[in-house]
Formats: structure tokens, sequence, C-alpha cells
């Protein structure tokens, strides 16, 4: 019905038997095309899509409709263009692998819910242009046909190589969606459950009531047709309350068995709250209206009517009890319906999940699709860059912007998303042991010796022992059964399972390559399964719901033929797990020797974001490594004009310049502070030193930093340098410690050169806490401790003349840069290292090209640095008969001879290490602040004029 | 506010005079390149005082004593208790046995007088209610007990246990109280200074009776210090330096510093300034066993002990009264003034023997020069051949007020408190340098790596 799909193969070819590729070719995502075809234009790959951009969309397999789009992300009709969202729906959940085995396992007479493992597959459609990465999630819903609803979370993009190479990002990211999305479900599902174990208490007590009068009028009806219905509609409901109980029971006990999935990470608080919250409701019904003893004498109802009775009156004095313990919620009498599916409204996905899981949901989704934004260069330089950024937290808050406090990128830290936000520190341990990392022979061994490895199995059999405790003396206890039965099952499932170890990996690699590439043709196809589940599910349905229909046929203990179909899929199941998570293995195979190999190229950091196999892997990319080099240089839009290794993606959208913030409305606050403080007359400094703080609140800062900003730091920057050719003595000024006040008159104009300027102050703080863009009063020591960088308004009043009186009296602190005038009293400078970046005949002519210029110059700067404070002969004896004299003579010897360094050049580097020595000893300052310490010198300062 | 205005306006114009004095933003000797603010103060810091090595206290009009931690900068404790400004405040050590450990003792207008632990922040002792307030404070650590000046004497034990007390002085009372030998105290009170004696008796119970006056002062007594065991000097309001005997109580040298020209001199340089009578008062005495650095006014003058003249000396050394000094060593000190800033001098011999002060300095004033000879008392210019003058090596800009008082910890830095509420903590920037970084490694060390 649906034509085949063109899943992309996962295969990896070097692994059996071939020839490593060439070390010196380029990947093949870096490679240009020699004879590029006549209508490709590579950046036009998506131009045949029909959509303008990747989103995010959600489906659902429904059982009414069929596939159908839910919502995309973002929630834009334009996004998704003429994109047929009905077409591609039915697309991706036609290619769902999960194993999703729902109903009556062999021998237990209870349906079982699956807890089945996500599943993961890329998928394209040419003719569309669309490519996709589709992760198919099962939901739980009472109502639905085996209380599962598959859905699927696809992003789609137009280039197929992005979803590729970004597979372990995505598939981490959507896992996280997924498992938010399966905890709030699982809520939801015991509160359903529980709902409804009420409803069938309650009817199972008026059945028992109506019972009792039939009896009571005579054992002449006993046997009558309507006695006969009503005594199997009790049988029914009863049937029903075990099913439901067990069903309950099996959700709770969903956190205890092995996950294969690595990404699948849930907070821990959520988990244990879900399990207590379901251990509270398996506690209440098992105690609640425990109807066993009732049930398993119903065989011997013709023998002993008294006993019943007696047992039956009890029973319903516990319910009444029940009930009004429960005022909350009066519990229904559910009829015996002929339900028919297409009748019922089915749960949306919202009502499905709690609300706030949903939410939280939408939201992560809101932001996968927010960072996969761009094309793949772009994403795959940011990530270098971040990942090269948290190598060097040390250093990092001088001249980069701040990486914040999201691990967007750290997808390695597996962090797990909590929707409800429980604290961060509850996250620690999260990654239960039996992760599977290795699938293949601990599948095996698993399949093999399913009860002391799966520690699913053994808890609940220890569950269902307890269970049985509570009604052990009764012989032909239904949990009995069931312990039984499951533990056969079990057997047959192990056997299978050793019968599949026989065959070869080679063989097993070839089933996975068919599952992936011919799905439906193979011999394992699920074409049948639909079948069969339909036909589970009606069986169960019809269990579930014709209780009162009287059909009698046979309690509903599965047949022998559906039994086999069950053991089939159950191993198949498994089988399918192995397959998903070998399909991840091998994305993650051939993701990581990329990632790992470009990052080597960077004076061999590691790309700690990848995932754990990642490791076991360097050796295989290492020999990638010497054709990294020309990997980086020729990514296609690799922002050339930047050969250096630092400053890669500082252009990013997302990312904030050390100029963030200025613009932003704290000046105007500020300025409003000082505007009434002009008015006051007086209490200036305390009123500029409130607005100050004021300003290093984080008030209107943190968001986004749009790209024009930057540029236009950058551009004011250049056009600084350019303008003014004193501009280095200024440079040199900020990144030398010396506060720099530009005095003017005009507050644009002001602003912007503080802006542009900023761009040079190091460690500028967070939100730009060390520059003040607009200030109108005096100001005080205090401030020039805080800011690096100040403007200054001129103004021609008492406020002005005790301004410039704090001008001079503080002149030898501070460089003052008069932007009316274009004059700047400064210290002289007379080195060389900022000549390049501070030319005033200077042939770049863009402020972004510039700003990276200035990026690479300052991050070289930073490195230096850090080399300086962290070499330990330089500032410490290496023997005790070395005096400090000596010590010192090494330091200058280093700056001099190995760095280069003049002395004006010297005070940058000693500035700028004495900002990272406090910055590293900061945590261990301790927790009572003490005052920050200003250093200066004594040297006189220079007239410089245009 | 207020303040800060009139100060900058007064400090302005004195900028302008000063500019001879300025000496300009290259200070090679001066090695207080690091300073942190220390804020907690709400008014007027007027005390500091040294706890040990590493601590001191600092105490103002607001009433707070706060201690500081002056490696670090860190506050340690804060000492609330008095509800109005603090008039004295003084270190108590009292070593019975082993352990010697240091209190603090406040006076505050309040007219009460409180013992602090300054470990803990805690008011260990405290009496309220006194007739009048301390106006200055006397540990005598030799018999384990503290004298408060105030317009009566009081001995008090270290449980702040009144032991004895003297009649009402004046109305002024005691400005200031040092010790002498054979348990003797002098305190200075108005225009005299009185020599009381404290005697034990057998029962250990303390009686306190006046021996003798010393009258010889024409104005107040501002300063009153004991220069070495034997000696001990006084400073008036009208320039008058003495020196006594501290056994028989006999001047042992008088100065009087006038100089009545020089008030014209600044009369017609200041225009907005009336002649101040501070001008020639001796704000405050400091000694170190051989010289005694004499505040005059906005003036330094070095005294020499051994020859009981002035050996050198600057007539401006600040552009207004200066309010603190100290004698690092025999050729440095220190002073604090009015005008906001600290300077550092040394005392360098001159040039040209026998010109008094550097051509330099009066080079603006030309009359000045000529007038000098004539108010200087004349013996001194004269029969001093190895007059030295005082040169300006460094000076400290950071406060916007009056700096009060300052405390040198060494190599540690120095503590200038002031009126504009705060403190700061000047530092070797170099050495601060290199402590870090040697915390650095340390940490590294402790962190095992980066």
């Amino acid at each position: 019905m649906i034509g085949s799909p063109d899943v992309v193969a996962f295969t990896k070819e070097d692994e059996y038997g071939q020839t490593n590729p060439d070390p010196w070719a380029l990947p093949e995502e870096f490679s240009v095309p020699l004879h590029p075809l006549a209508d490709s234009n590579p950046w036009a790959k998506t131009s045949y899509a029909k959509f303008t951009k990747d989103f995010i969309l959600i489906s659902e397999f429904s059982e009414q409709v069929g596939p159908q789009p839910l919502l995309t992300i973002p929630d834009e009709p334009k996004v998704c263009g003429t994109f047929d969202l009905n077409y591609f729906s039915l697309r991706i959940m036609s290619v769902d692998y999960q194993a999703s085995f729902v109903g009556h396992p062999p021998g237990s007479g209870y349906p079982r819910l699956s807890f089945v493992e996500d599943s993961r597959v890329v998928l394209g459609d040419s003719k569309e242009g669309a490519f996709a990465y589709v992760h198919h999630l099962t939901l739980y819903d009472l109502e639905a046909r085996g209380f599962v609803r598959p859905f699927c979370m696809a992003y789609v993009s137009a280039d197929e190589r992005k979803i590729m190479l970004q597979f372990q990002e995505l598939s981490l990211r959507f896992s996280q969606a997924s498992e938010c999305l399966k905890a709030g479900n699982r809520r939801a599902f015991a509160k359903e459950l529980q709902r409804k174990l009420r409803d069938l208490e309650y009817t199972h007590s008026v059945l028992q009531r109506e019972e009792g009068l039939q009896r009571e009028a005579g054992p002449q009806c006993m046997y009558s047709a309507h006695a006969v219905d009503k005594a199997n509609e009790l049988a029914n409901v009863e049937k029903s309350i075990y099913e439901h109980r067990d069903l309950l029971r099996q959700i709770s006990s969903y956190h205890h068995r092995p996950r294969r999935d690595p990404n699948a990470v849930t907070c821990q608080k959520c988990v244990t709250e879900c399990l207590s919250e379901c251990e509270q409701l398996l506690d209440k019904y098992a105690k609640l209206a425990n109807p066993f003893s009732y049930t398993n004498k119903r065989g011997k109802r013709e023998e002993g009517q008294g006993q019943v009775d007696e047992e039956g009156g009890g029973e319903e004095v516990d319910e009444e009890e029940g009930v009004k313990r429960r005022p909350s919620y009066t519990p229904q009498l559910i009829k015996a319906r002929s339900a028919k599916c297409f009748d019922k409204r089915l749960k949306t996905l919202r009502e499905l999940c709690d609300n706030p899981f949903y939410e939280a949901t939408v939201d992560l989704l809101k932001g996968t699709e927010r960072s996969f934004r761009g094309d793949l260069c772009y994403l795959h330089t940011r990530r270098l860059d971040r990942a090269l950024r948290t190598k060097q937290r040390v250093t990092n808050f001088l001249f980069e912007e701040d990486l914040g406090d999201d691990d967007e990128d750290e997808g390695g830290t597996l962090r797990p998303f909590c929707a409800v936000n429980h604290a961060v520190d509850t996250f620690t341990l999260l990654n239960p042991p039996p992760i599977v990392l290795g699938p293949e022979p601990l599948e095996l061994d698993a399949l093999e010796l399913p009860d002391p490895v799966d520690p699913a199995s053994v808890t609940s059999h220890t569950r269902e022992n307890e269970l049985g405790l509570v009604e052990s003396h009764l012989e032909s206890s239904p949990s009995d059964q069931t312990l039984e039965t499951q533990g056969s099952s079990e057997e047959t499932k192990g056997s299978f399972g050793s019968d599949k170890s026989g065959t070869g990996p080679a063989e097993r690699q070839q089933n996975l390559a068919c599952m992936k590439s011919e799905a439906p043709d193979s011999d394992l196809t699920p074409d049948p399964e639909p079948d069969h589940n339909t036909d589970l599910e009606r069986e169960s349905s019809s269990e579930e719901m014709e209780t009162t229909a009287g059909e009698d046929d046979g309690d509903g203990t599965p047949v022998s033929l559906l039994e086999l179909v069950s053991e089939l899929e159950g191993s198949r199941e498994d089988e399918c797990d192995g397959v998903t998570d070998g399909a991840c293995e091998m994305q993650s195979d051939l993701l990581v020797p990329l990632d790992t190999a470009c990052c080597m190229s960077q004076e061999g950091f590691l790309y700690e974001a990848s995932a754990p196999e990642a490791v076991p892997r360097l050796g295989q990319s290492s020999h990638l490594q010497p054709c990294e080099t020309l990997v980086v240089n020729q990514e296609p839009q690799a922002l050339l004009h930047l050969q250096d290794d630092y400053a890669v993606g500082v252009g990013s959208p997302s990312s904030e310049s050390p100029a963030a913030g200025l613009e932003l409305p704290v000046g105007l606050l500020g300025d409003a502070v000082s505007r009434t403080s002009a008015e006051d007359g007086f209490d200036c400094t305390m009123s500029a030193s409130t607005g100050s703080d004021r300003t290093a609140s984080p008030l209107g800062y943190g968001g986004v930093v749009t790209l024009r900003q930057r540029k236009k730091a950058g551009q004011g920057a250049l056009r600084f340098v350019r303008q003014y050719p004193f501009a280095m003595q200024a440079l040199w000024c900020l990144l030398s410690g010396r506060t720099l006040v530009v005095l003017g008159a005009d507050e644009g104009t002001v602003r912007r050169l503080v802006a542009a300027l900023a761009l040079f102050v190091p460690g500028p703080g967070k939100c730009g806490e060390r520059v003040q863009a607009w200030l109108s009063c005096p100001f005080t020591l205090t401030d020039l401790q805080r800011w690096k960088l100040v403007g200054l308004q001129r103004v021609a009043s008492p406020v002005g003349s005790s301004m410039l009186y704090s001008l001079s009296r503080y002149s030898r602190y501070i460089s003052i840069l008069d932007a009316d005038q274009k004059t700047l009293r400064c210290p002289s400078y007379r080195g060389q290292l900022l000549s390049k970046i501070a030319d005033h005949r200077t042939y770049i002519r863009r402020g972004s090209t510039y700003f990276l210029h200035l990026q690479s110059t300052l991050c070289h700067l930073a490195a230096k640095a850090f080399l300086f404070t962290f070499t330990h002969h330089l500032h410490l004896p290496v023997s005790s008969t070395e005096g400090p004299e000596v010590v010192e003579g090494r330091r200058l010897c280093f700056l001099r001879e190995q760095l280069g360094l003049g002395d004006e050049d010297s005070q940058i580097l000693l500035y700028l290490s004495q900002l990272i020595t406090q910055q590293y000893l900061q945590p261990a300052a301790g927790s009572r602040a003490a005052a920050a310490s200003f250093s200066f010198n004594y040297t006189t300062s220079v007239f410089y004029k245009i | 506010m207020l303040r800060w205005i009139l100060g900058g306006r007064e400090a302005q114009g004195s900028v302008e005079k000063s500019s001879v004095l300025c000496i300009g933003e290259e200070q090679p000797k001066n090695w207080f390149t690091e300073l942190q603010v220390l804020k907690g103060h709400f008014d007027i810091v007027r005390f500091l005082v040294q706890i040990d090595d590493f601590r001191c206290a600092s105490a103002g009009d607001d009433g707070l004593v706060l201690v500081w931690n002056v490696e670090t900068g860190e506050r340690l404790q804060e000492l609330r208790g008095h509800s109005q400004q603090i008039t004295a405040i003084t270190t108590f050590t009292c070593n019975n046995g082993a352990t010697s450990h240091s209190s603090l003792i406040t006076a505050s207008s309040d007219r009460s007088l409180s013992l602090w632990d300054p470990d803990t922040g805690n008011r260990v002792q405290t009496i309220s209610d006194l007739q009048s307030s301390v106006k200055c404070l006397l540990v005598l650590e030799r018999l384990c007990v503290w004298v408060s000046g105030g317009e009566e004497l009081c001995v008090w034990n270290k449980d702040f246990q009144l032991q004895c007390q003297t009649q009402n002085h004046s109305d002024t009372g005691i400005t200031a109280l040092i010790e002498l030998p054979k348990n003797c105290i002098a305190a200075a009170v108005d225009k005299e200074i009185v020599i009381s004696r404290l005697t034990v008796s057998t029962d250990s119970s303390m009686s306190v009776a006046e021996i003798r006056r010393l009258s010889d002062h024409q104005d107040r007594i501002r300063a009153l210090i004991n220069v070495n065991d034997g000696l001990f000097a006084s400073g008036s309001h009208a320039g008058e330096l003495i020196l006594w005997d501290a056994i028989d109580w006999n001047i042992l040298g008088y100065e009087h510093i006038l100089w009545e020209e020089s008030q014209a001199c600044t009369q017609a340089e200041i225009r907005l300034a009336a002649p101040k009578p501070s001008e020639m008062s001796i704000q405050h005495l400091t000694t170190n066993g051989r010289h005694i650095l004499a505040a005059v006014g906005s003036g330094l003058y070095v005294y020499s002990i051994l020859t009981k003249t002035v050996v050198a000396y600057r007539k401006v050394a600040h552009d207004s009264n200066v309010l603190h000094t100290m004698l690092l060593s025999d050729s440095e000190l220190m002073s604090c003034s009015e005008d906001g800033s600290v300077r550092m001098w040394e005392i360098q011999d001159l040039p040209l023997p026998g010109e008094p002060a550097s051509p330099g300095f009066f080079g603006m004033w030309s009359f000045g020069r000529s007038n000098k000879p004539a108010g200087v008392p004349s013996k001194k210019v004269t029969d001093v051949p190895n007059m030295r003058t005082l040169e300006l090596t460094g000076d400290l800009i950071g406060h916007s007020g009056a700096v009060q008082m300052f405390v040198s910890f060494g190599e540690n830095g120095l503590v200038t408190c002031s009126t504009d509420h705060l403190l700061i903590l000047w530092k070797n920037g170099e050495r601060q340098s290199h402590l870090r970084s040697l915390a650095l490694f340390h940490k590294l060390e402790e962190n095992g790596g980066l």
C-alpha cells in the first residue's frame, strides 16, 4: 500500500573485510565534485525541496484514519510551503521498525504492555527533495488498540548529509524529547488505569449485588440464561480487573528493565516520583477489593453457596468503604459496550502525556530546531568552536562570548531533560548500568540467560512473588499461573534466542542490512505484523469491552496460534531492538571518525561531545588525521578568511559577542538613573553606582544578540581604527587594563564608540559588567575599579565641572578619549603587537571580517597569556638556591625573547595573565566576596591629536 | 554629597596651587600599584588600629567597628553596638599567663565603653551611662589596667571595673593621654599637661592623684606623644613643640613654629580661604625615637631629638591640613591630609648646603623665599648646616574626601580611611601578583592539573 521508501542504508563498508580507505582522501562531505553537473549548484541543493527550511514534524499512525501529521515545529504554515505533510507522514510512519508487540504473550492470561525502545531511521524522498531523521515512539493509551499509539517525530531537511552527519545529536535530542513524552505518558496512563480500576470495581460490586439478589430469588433461576449471562459478566469484570491491575504493575516495572538506548536518560527524580506513585496505586489495589478469593472459588460456586454469600457480602462492605474514602471521583458503572474503535474519540497527544510534559517536549523540540538551523558546515564549525572552547574554560572569559549554561551541544554528557524542572543537581547518576553499548554479545547473553541479566524480568518476578505471597494460600491463584506462564515464555524465548545465536555476525550483519535496505521484502517483513497485531488487538479489546456480551469464548485465554505468533514477535522485538541499536551504533561509527578527526587536527583536542562509542574508534580514526588540515580548509563555507583555529564560529547567530548588551535597554536605564541624579543635584556618585549595579544585574541582557549587532560593533571598531591614528594606543590601554574614558557630548556617538571598543575589553563579564556605555555624573574610584570602559557625558554645568575634576583627579588611572575633539590622553605605546589589529591603513573593509581578524589576534594573545600564567618556572624558583630575581629575570626573558614582546606589549600579557589568575582563583576565594583589587602603574601620559 | 562638591571645589583650587608640588604620574619609588576599596562604613571613618599582623579595625562616625583582613581585603567582623560616633579606639592585650589575646576597647559619644573580641565579634563587656563621653583611651599593659580620659580620668581593670577616678579637669576635658615612667600618666587638658600618679596599694586597690601641672604652652595642646623612655613631646595649637623630660618633667627643648608670612602668602594665593588658625597648629606628632615628625598646618617638620633642631621641613606639604603622619624610617615618611591624598616623602640632603629649601618649591612665589628666613626662627637656619629637605617621592590618590588616618602593615600594604566612608588598601602590585601566582600553582597542584 505504501511505495517502498528509499530508506538510507546504514551499512558500513569497511567493517568487514574491506580495505582501509585512502588516508589522504577527503571525506566525502568536504570533497568538491570534479565535474559538477550542469544544473547542480551545490549551494542550491535545496532549491527543489518544497519547503524553505528544516522543520520538525510530529505524526501519528492513527488507528482510525491512518498516518496523519499532528504538528510542525516551527508551527508556521509557510515553513513547509507546498510540501505535502500528509504524504510525508505516510512515508515516515511506514518505516516504523519499533518492534511493537502488544497483546498476550504466550501462556499469560493478560495483555502485556510492550516496552518498546524507540527506533531511529533516516529516510529520504528524493522526489520531494526531503530527507528526514525519523524517530518512532510508542505511547500507551488504555482506549487504543493494544493500548498503544504509535507516533513519530521527524526532523525534515533538504540536506541528506546534514541529517546523516548530525544523526548522533539528532538522535540524542529526539531521545530526550521522546523520553519526556513517554514519562508524561506513563503518568497519564497510570492515572487512567486508576480511574478504570475504580470503575471496574464499582461495576463488580454492583454485579455481585445483583447476583446475590438473583440467588436469593431462588435456585430455579440459578441456571437460567439470564443468570448465566450475569455470571459471565461478573467473570469478565473480574478478569478485567486482573488485567488492569497487571497493566498497572507492568507500567510501574517500566523503569526496572534495561535500556538499550544509551540516549534514553530520564530524570531520576521523575522516575522515582512516578515509581512511588505507581507503587502506591499498586498497594492500594492489591488491598482494596481483593476479588481473588471470590473468583477462585467461582468454580466451586455450585457447591458452596453460603460461603460465597458471606464472602461477597464482606466484599461489598469493603467496596462501599473504598468508595466512601475517595469522594473526589465517583466511579461509573461500566456498561457492556460493544466498542467500535471508529466511534470513540482518540486522545490527543497533549492528553496522552501530561500537559507539562507535552509543553516541555515541544519546547525541547523547538530548541532542537533552533540549534540545527543553518547548513552543515555552519553547524560543524560551530560545534568545533564550542568543543574547543569547552577545552579552554580557563581563558574563555577573556574574549570569547559566554558559553553559558546551555550544554546543548555537549551531547556526550547525557544530561537528562526534565519536564518538570527538577533541580539540576539531582541528575548526577542517571545512566543505569544495564545500558547495552555493544549490543551484539550482550544481546546474545541476554537471550541465553534471561533471568540473571535481565533485571526487569527479575524484578517483575520478585514483584509477582510478592504479590503471590499475599494470596499464597490459594493454590490456583492466577498470579501463580502468570508466574509460571511467564517463566515458560521466557524459556521459549531464551531457547529461540540461543538458536538465533548460532548465526554468525556476518549473517547478522546481512540481516541488518537487508532489514534496513529492503525491510518490507525481507523474510522478517513487518507485513504480517499488522495482521497479527490487529487480530491480537481485536482479541484484547473484545476481552476488555465485551464483558456482558455473553460470547463466553473461553475466558479470554489466548489460542495456541496466537501464542505462537506472539512468541515469534516477542523474539523479534528483541531482534529488532538489536537492529535499531546496531543502526545507531553504526551510525555513530560513521559519524565519529569525522568528528574526532576534525578535532584531532585542532591541536589534538578531542571532541568531547561525541558519544561513548567514540572512544574505541579513536584508533581507527587516527589514520585520517593527516588530511585534516586539508579538510578544515576546504569546507565549502567554512569562513575561509579565518584561518585561526580558535576563532571559528564566532559569527554564530545564537552566540553572543563580547559586545553583548551594549545596545540594550540597560543603558537607557542607566540614563534614567543618571538623569534623575542630575536633577537631584547631589548624590551623584551614589546614584551612579546604583545605576551601575543595575547594569550589572542581568536585567535586559541575555537576549540573543543578532549577527547584525555584532557586525555593527566590528564595523564600529574598524571605523575607529581607520579613523583615529592613535587607535593603537587606545586599544593598548584597554588591553593592558587601563580604564578608558570616552568623553563626548553626543550620547549616540559615545555609545557607538563604546560599543565598538568593548570588543577589546578583556574579560568584559557575562553581561558586559565591565563596560559602562553612558554615564553622566562624576565617577569615583570604585567605578574605575569596576569599569574598564566608560562612556562619559561632557556637560557644561556644576556637575560637569566636578566630573572634569574627577577626571583630572584620577587621571593617573585612566586614559581619556575625547570623542568631540578627537584627542587621546594616555601613556605612550611603542609596541608592535597591536599594529596588526590597529593598522589604520588596513585593507579590511568589512566589519565582520575585521571582527574575526580581531578575535583571532585576541585568541592568540589569550593563549600566550595562558602559557605565561601556567608555566611553572616563570613564577616559581626551580631550585631552592634561586632567588626571586632569578625568576624575575627568567620571566622577563620569556616575555622578551620567547614571546618577543616589548615592555608595553608585556604589560598586555601581564594584565591578561593577572585576569586569568584571578579568574582561576576566584572560586577558591570563598563565600565572602573580598573586594576586587585594582592594579595600575605610575607612568606619564601623552596627549595625542589627530 | 554636598561634601563631595565642596571638597571638590576646594581641592580644585588647591590643585592649581600645588601644581608645583605635583610630582606627576611617573613615580618610580612608589610601589603601591594596587588598591582595594573596602566598603562598609556609612559615615566618616576616623580611626584605624592594627590588631595583629594581618588584621586591622576601623571605626567612625557611624558607630560601627569593622575588622578587616588586610591580606585579602575581606571584612572579618562587624562590631555593632554603639549608637553614636566612636571617639576613641584602642587594642587591649592582657597577657595573663601563656595566652595573650587582643581585644578592642571602644569609646563612643553615646557615653559608653565596650570591650570587643575581634575574633568572634562579640561584645564582651560594656559600660554605658558614663558621666561624660570618653575622648581618649590608654592601656597600661604593665598593670593590666586601662585609663579613659574624658572630663574626668578613670582607671579600669581588665574586667571593666572602675578602680578610681579623678575630678573634673575642665570643660574641654582630656584630649590626649600618655604613659610615663613610675606609674605616671600625662594628660593633655587644654593648655596644660597634668601629670598624675597611679598607686597600687597593698590590697590591690588603686588610687590616682594629680602631682603636677605643666603650663608652658600658650595654646591648646593638640598632640602629646612618648618619644622614648626618658622623653615625651607635646605640640600646641600655636605651633609650639616642647620636648619634656619624662622623669622630672623639665623642658628639654622648645621649638616655636611661626610663619606669619606664610599666612600672608597663602592669603594672597588662596582667594577663597581666610587665614586659618590651623595654619600653624600642630595637628599630629609622631616619632621614631630619633626624630619627631610634626604636622603643622599643611606642612611637615622633622625635628631631630639629638640636635634639638628642625632638620627638614616642607611648609606646604599638602594642599590642606595634614591629619596624620608617620615615620617609616629615618629618611622616609608619610603624611595624609584633608586634601584626600597620602604623600610619601624622603628626607634628602640638600644639593646646595645652606639653602633652606629646594628652590623649585618656592620658585613660584619669589617673595616667599625672601621672607622665609625671617619667619623661621633665624637661629635654626643659620646654625644648622646639615639642613635637609623633604622630597616628594609619591602620592596616593584615591579618596574623594579627607584622609583621616592610615596604618602601615609593612610590605603587606597600607590602609587609609577617609571621610568618603571608604577604606583603601594599598598594596604592592608586584608582590600581590606574585602571591596570586603562588596561590594559582598551589591550587593547580590541589586540583591535580587544569
